[in-house]
């Protein structure tokens, strides 16, 4: 695919159009069904022949046939007792707050029949602003994960609560008495109330202690902010430099950052529009999430990390006349530009760091402060509390536990033998402590090794509180009683500390004087948030820079040929918290598109250094990686825009004890990070070897399945400079030529066109603002009952997502200049597009089925008939954005599919205005049809249009960035029609426009704010060394 | 004097014109309100049901009394007064439900329509009954033409055999027999008859014909049958209470709403909870053993499990709201005369046909619904009909499936 002067592409193996990709892709479904050796094709996965499959279908036609004519008598059970809030078949919303560990977003739980089915983001919050991740989205499903505990347990064997409460509180009485020393081990507790509980506890048991820490670490960020997560403001920043820090991907807070960073990357093509973006360099080691939507970009080891951050301070310092600080140099592209860009915007700009050494951060203090970001784009007066765990007390405690100093110890909600690098040193510890007790959901790795696990309740099915920021609360009211026989993990508390354990009536009670009684209590519930604000002074914290300069250059190196390694997390799978959750194993990560699983990356050019072939996208090779001593063995792909020299892992797999989806999936990368200043390192810069094992493997990959055919004009995009110059850059406008000339593709149509009297629904997808976040997926495979198909089906190339983000490298080399695209997939700029139905006017699917099973609306909807449907994929084919999925099997109630439409508990989380399609039909994206019905019989209950706005799309709902628009373009009042009125003359392009499929989602231009190229051709433009 | 005169004499008739239509008017309302609210409980007659029948009421209490009582009965018997008082320890202390919404004025119409109940002509012109949709609609149209092809090619078939026979016999006279055979006389009739019959049955036009004639029935009782799959009109399955429509619908005119809680408001009409039942039951007929049943399920806290009558398949979306509040459908368009049901039974095919049907004929229930307004406005510019439901997309697969 060419766009004018870019070429793009998808992966490696389209970048030189390996031999096997080429055969690969055009199969959009992978291989055809199998055949016997008698060359008899065999319905796939069995031994059955198709033919014998036919005849005994022929006989099942006509048995099911007479069996139809008995109806099954179908029961109808009403309540008996109706709540009377509760109307079945409406949906009741309740307000309440998502927490994991430090992870937080105030969310709107959509309940039907009393079950929780959808999560959706709360736009009162002034925190989280509506905004939730991928993982937020997910959490409505780990509620009906039938793999957690079902009661408390002791020893393995179930028992009831009242038995373990009395063992507990009369060994912790015991281990109270002799002095013994008595521990909860936590992560990040975001609330206030639950902190007083656990007050109670240690008034109750004096030798008690919390000790906080959190798997994805930012210790070393709190200690240099003089123990506080100060709150950063990307939407006030004009340049924004992340020295490794995923903001948008993974890093503190990253739906909240991404929305304020797309604040700063929006514009408009309206005379007089803003057409001001913020400028944002990355460097870092592996392609994060963050990196492939940075305007520049360029890479590091992690052994130079500290030296990135004191080259950058000195280059700020020189121009904007500070003292330099004495430390190695160390050489990384754009870095002088990037200070030169900050201190032009002094006042607007803002230094992160994902580095979790307090020396690197503080000088990235020092560089904030040099810059006068205190004030502006950081506020530390309000400081985030997302993560206050702290690796030294954490690590004090597995020493105290490992020399047997430790009487008893809690976890609450913290799995710290999987997720702690010394988890397995703790696992061996804990036989050493008399009292072991755990609240997590399941017998996880930690919780497994306790005596008594005492199950706390999904957030859903609790009360709480939370202090996200300082002066900011948020409220959890329950949203379905507890499904298994769980207890807040509070309640335990209090109850083991003597007390009430009652914790609904503790909460209400702590919170009523504030909120003024019963009435401001309920007003906060309803609303889920409560924001008197705090608004207290900020101050710089104290930097002790020469300390931490010192230290950094003694830790890190510029240069260095050693292999390396990096540990990263995964924006669609975090800490590994939810890992068993399908739709998150199989929601693909948005720059490897890989999913179920982690794998080793590489560079291109470290890949050959070490000998290994990359094959085509599915079928890599296994490499092991030894770090320090320890091995594991893993997949590897090579991954354009990595540092050369390392290797990345990702953390959050490699789970064993979370249950079937996650269990033996991936390997657990936490053991092999290092320790810096205290801190963990998420990075080792030690004896790190990486070599084939000979083994092949296979990685559940999706980047591929789908080929452009060569089309052009899919992405579009263009730089800041040409855009304000013309509105219309880097727009490719398709032509055709007729008798009378060379004739725009949208004006020539075989087609009559339809005629819209009612509404015309639409999209306009900002590719600008796209982050690739995928938190639209998840969503959309929540509200439409998309079936988890497991990662066998993924790598046979049947995924079903309806929403796909589509990743595309692109470089400006030419495609016969060999080293040009060489450099290219060194560090290669990435656009992200989200890709789904177009719901096309002149729709080549609907021409082709043979059944008239897809059709258009009078509302402009390309419409999927499940009933209708018998199979043929003829849509499927004909379709240009490969859009279309097909199901190959009966995804529910069939034993090889065991994820959530398997079992009856996880069933619970199907949205009942959706049908759950069957084998042999085709499904696509329906524009969340059920919710534009909804909204318009809303409307025509109350005798009125629909209010813009009123209708919203699971994908749009969903977006933290609000990069996707949806409304009625029938409409003039409405944020699409006017956002189109504008943009039709600017950035709006339909996909692959020349096909004049005449699509209702328009799509807009990227933007990079890059300085525009000068003229380069051929080899000589990347001649020079771009790598220190 | 005299013009003045006329215009007092047309102003004071014309005035009491107007109290008479606003009381006419306001009791129309309030016979809606009475149906809605409090027919469940109160009788316009002498009647107790829940609570005491209602007839003369606006003899028995003041006004201000009743309009107090109404919003908030409970604040009544609290401030001692003593004919609340009694009122409440009669009806075995169950309280009424309050109605605070309810204005003096709409209090007022519900007891003109009370009084207008009682008196002995009944006020007929209590204004226009509420706008109901389109004619139910006709039987399936499918099978109703299928009917009439069939019996019309049945008669031509009969015509054309009596036609051939008579042909037949009139030729085999002429050429076998001679008019003046004397053996031709002596032949009796029977067993002319009966030759001729055999004739008849060898002839190969009339076997074909019959072969025809039997393989069109065949195949029509095939058609329909195969049809009749999955069609469950008629069904009527014993329910585990023997609750009878004919007596709360029918004889008692309570409101569907009243029980079938979601029929305006959601997708699901809704069966009743059984708190729902005991409403009134708590009160009435309380030794009954169906309703003893429902007493039982409650104790046990175990839900009845009733039987569903009309079961559309999963893959099609239906939504009362939509037929009833929106189109403005009466519920016995589609459920037939519950109120005359002692058990209820599926009236309407529910296929597709029957669907798509009513949708090709019903007319859009667009007035006063701001909804519609442009698209009236749009399909009258170029049509004759009236907007039908097809015309806004109703025969769209995504209107129900999805």
């Amino acid at each position: 695919m060419e766009n004018n002067t870019k070429r793009y592409w998808r992966g490696i193996e389209e970048l030189t159009n390996n031999a096997e990709f080429v055969k690969y892709a055009h199969r959009e479904f992978g291989d055809a069904p199998s055949t016997n050796e008698k060359g008899e094709a065999l319905i796939d996965g069995t031994n059955t022949v198709r033919r014998d499959f036919l005849k005994v279908l022929g006989f099942g036609v006509s048995a099911v046939a007479l069996a139809a004519c008995e109806a099954p008598v179908k029961k109808a059970i009403p309540y008996l007792n109706k709540p009377e809030d509760v109307e079945p078949t409406i949906a009741n919303w309740y307000a309440s707050t998502f927490v994991d560990g430090g992870d937080y977003a105030s969310v709107l739980v959509k309940t039907r029949e009393g079950r929780p089915i959808k999560i959706e983001g709360n736009k009162a919050s002034s925190v989280s602003k509506g905004a939730l991740s991928a993982r937020v989205q997910a959490s409505v499903l780990s509620l009906y994960d039938n793999e957690k505990l079902k009661g408390a347990t002791i020893a393995g064997k179930a028992s009831d609560w009242a038995t373990a409460d009395k063992e507990i509180i009369a060994e912790l009485g015991k281990v109270a008495a002799r002095g013994g020393q008595i521990r909860i081990v936590s992560n990040t507790i975001l609330s206030p109330t639950t902190k007083r509980v656990i007050g109670e506890f240690v008034a109750k048991y004096p030798t008690a202690k919390l000790v906080t820490y959190d798997a994805n670490s930012a210790s070393g960020l709190v200690q240099a902010n003089g123990g506080v997560l100060p709150s950063f403001d990307f939407s006030k920043a004009k340049t924004i430099v992340s020295v490794g820090a995923d903001f948008l991907g993974t890093w503190v807070s990253p739906s909240e950052f991404a929305g304020q960073w797309a604040k700063t990357r929006r514009v408009s093509s309206a005379e007089g529009g803003n057409k001001e973006m913020s400028r944002h360099y990355q460097f870092e080691t592996i392609m994060s999430n963050t990196g492939a939507n940075a305007d520049y970009r360029s890479t590091y080891k992690p052994s130079q990390e500290g030296l990135v951050v004191t080259a950058l301070y000195n280059a700020v310092a020189a121009k904007a006349g500070g003292a330099s600080i004495a430390a190695p140099a160390v050489k990384v592209e754009y870095l002088e530009k990037a200070a030169a860009d900050l201190v032009a915007t002094k006042g607007a700009s803002l230094v992160v760091s994902g580095s979790n050494d307090p020396a690197v951060q503080t000088v990235v203090v020092a560089i904030n402060a040099m810059l006068g970001a205190y004030g502006t784009t950081i506020d530390a007066g309000n400081p985030v509390n997302y993560r206050q765990g702290s690796d030294s007390e954490m690590n004090t405690f597995i020493n105290e536990a490992k020399a047997g100093q430790i009487g008893a110890v809690i976890f609450y909600n913290a799995n710290p033998v999987y997720n702690h690098p010394r988890g397995a040193e703790l696992a061996e510890a804990l036989s050493k402590i008399g009292l072991t007790i755990s609240t997590n959901d399941r017998a996880d790795e930690t919780g497994s090794l306790c005596k008594y696990n005492t199950p706390d309740s999904h957030y859903l099915e609790s009360w709480n509180d939370a202090e996200p920021k300082r002066g900011h609360y948020s409220f959890s009211q329950p949203t379905i009683s507890t499904i298994f026989k769980t207890r807040q993990a509070q309640s335990s508390f209090l109850t083991w500390a003597g007390l009430n354990g009652d914790y609904a009536t503790y909460l209400e009670n702590a919170w009523s004087a504030t909120l003024g009684g019963k009435t401001g209590w309920s007003k906060a519930l309803h609303d889920g948030i409560y924001e008197p604000g705090a608004g207290a002074a900020f101050n710089v914290p104290q930097t002790g820079l020469a300390d931490a300069v010192a230290s950094i250059s003694k830790n890190y190196k510029a240069n260095s040929d050693k292999l390396e390694l990096a540990v990263y997390e995964k924006v669609t799978m975090g800490t590994g918290s939810q890992a068993n959750n399908p739709w998150l194993q199989e929601c693909p990560e948005p720059v490897s598109k890989a999913c179920w699983g982690n794998y080793a990356t590489v560079s291109l050019a470290t890949a050959k250094k070490l000998g290994l072939d990359q094959e085509v996208e599915l079928d890599t090779l296994e490499v092991e990686v030894s770090v320090n001593g320890k091995t594991v063995k893993l997949p590897f792909i090579v991954q354009p825009g990595q540092a050369n020299d390392t290797v990345a892992i990702a953390i959050g797999y490699g789970r064993t004890k979370a249950g079937k989806s996650a269990n033996e999936v991936g390997v657990n990368a936490y053991p092999l990070t290092s320790v810096i200043n205290g801190n963990i390192a998420f990075s080792n810069t030690g004896d790190v070897q990486l070599k084939a094992t000979g083994e092949s493997a296979k990685i559940a990959r999706t980047q591929t399945h789908n080929t452009v055919m060569a089309r052009e004009a899919v992405v579009q995009e263009t730089v800041l400079s040409a855009y304000k110059k013309n509105v219309e850059a880097g727009r490719f406008k398709p032509t055709i030529s007729t008798a009378e000339g060379k004739k725009p593709s949208g004006e020539i149509s075989l087609w009559n066109g339809h005629k819209y009297n009612n509404h015309a629904w639409g999209m306009v997808i900002d590719l600008n603002t796209c982050t690739g976040c995928s938190a639209c997926v998840v969503s959309c495979n929540a509200e439409n009952n998309i079936a988890v198909v497991g990662r066998q089906e993924v790598i046979n190339r049947r995924e079903m997502h309806w929403m796909r983000i589509d990743r595309y490298y692109s470089s400006d080399a030419n495609v016969e200049d060999v080293k040009g695209l060489e450099y290219a997939s060194e560090n290669p700029e990435v656009v992200f597009q989200p890709m789904l139905c177009q719901h096309c006017n002149n729709a080549p699917c609907e021409t082709v089925c043979p059944v008239l099973a897809t059709t258009h609306s009078s509302e402009g909807l390309n419409q999927m008939t499940y009933n209708r449907c018998i199979g043929t994929r003829y849509c499927a084919n004909n379709c240009p954005y490969k859009v279309r999925r097909f199901n190959w099997f009966r995804y529910y109630q069939t034993d090889e599919y065991d994820f959530q439409f398997n079992n009856d508990l996880g069933r619970m989380v199907i949205n009942p205005d959706v049908t759950v399609r069957s084998r042999g039909v085709m499904e696509k994206c329906s524009m969340c049809v059920q919710r534009i019905q909804a909204g318009k019989l809303e409307a025509k209950k109350e005798k009125r249009r629909p209010k813009d706005g009123e209708i919203q799309v699971a994908c749009a709902q969903s977006c933290p960035t609000n990069a996707i628009t949806f409304g009625d373009m029938n409409d003039e009042t409405s944020e699409i029609s006017k956002l189109l009125a504008v943009e039709h003359k600017g950035r709006a392009f339909g996909v692959i426009e020349e096909t004049n499929v005449k699509p209702n989602i328009s799509y807009l231009v990227k933007i990079r704010n890059k300085e525009e190229k000068v003229e380069k051709k051929g080899a000589e433009a990347h001649a020079e060394p771009h790598h220190s | 004097m005299k013009r003045l005169k006329i215009v007092a004499l047309t102003a004071v008739l014309s005035f009491v014109a107007s109290v008479v239509s606003v009381k006419a008017q306001d009791a129309a309302e309030g016979e809606q309100i009475f149906k809605n609210n409090c027919a469940a409980c109160h009788a316009t007659s002498d009647e107790v049901l829940v609570g005491p029948g209602l007839k003369g009421i606006s003899g028995r209490r003041p006004i201000d009394w009743i309009v107090k009582w109404v919003h908030n009965p409970q604040a009544v018997i609290a401030s001692g007064d003593k004919y609340a008082v009694d009122l409440y320890n009669k009806y075995n202390k169950a309280q009424m439900t309050a109605y605070p919404n309810l204005s003096e004025a709409q209090i007022k119409g519900v007891i003109a329509y009370i009084d207008a109940q009682a008196a002995p002509v009944a006020a007929a012109a209590t204004g226009a009954a509420p706008a109901t949709g389109a004619a139910p609609a006709e039987g399936s149209s499918n099978g109703g033409m299928m009917q009439y092809i069939m019996i019309a090619l049945l008669l031509v078939m009969v015509l054309v055999l009596v036609a051939l026979l008579s042909i037949v016999s009139s030729l085999s006279k002429l050429a076998n027999v001679s008019p003046d055979s004397p053996e031709a006389q002596q032949i009796p009739l029977f067993q002319r008859i009966a030759e001729n019959g055999k004739k008849i049955a060898t002839n190969s036009a009339f076997k074909t014909g019959a072969a025809l004639l039997i393989t069109l029935l065949i195949g029509k009782a095939t058609i329909d049958a195969a049809y009749g799959v999955g069609i469950h009109q008629g069904y009527a399955p014993e329910q585990p209470i023997q609750f009878s429509h004919k007596l709360h619908a029918g004889q008692y005119q309570i409101n569907c709403n009243y029980c079938h809680t979601g029929v305006y408001k959601g997708k699901g009409a809704n069966i009743p909870s059984a708190n729902i039942c005991m409403n009134c039951h708590n009160a009435i007929k309380r030794e009954s053993p169906e309703i003893q049943k429902i007493y039982r399920s409650l104790e046990k806290d175990e839900p009845i499990q009733w039987v569903r009558v009309h079961n559309l398949p999963d893959l099609a979306y239906f939504n009362h709201a939509q037929h009833t509040n929106v189109g403005g459908l009466e519920c016995t368009n589609c459920h037939g005369e519950i109120a005359k049901m002692e058990v209820v039974q599926q009236r309407s095919t529910l296929t597709m046909g029957w669907c798509i049907d009513c949708h090709r004929k019903t007319d859009v229930n667009a007035k006063g619904n701001a909804y519609y307004d442009k698209l009236v406005e749009l399909h009258n510019k170029d049509h004759k009909e009236t907007l039908k439901v097809q015309n806004i997309g109703g025969l769209e697969c995504s209107k129900c499936h999805y």
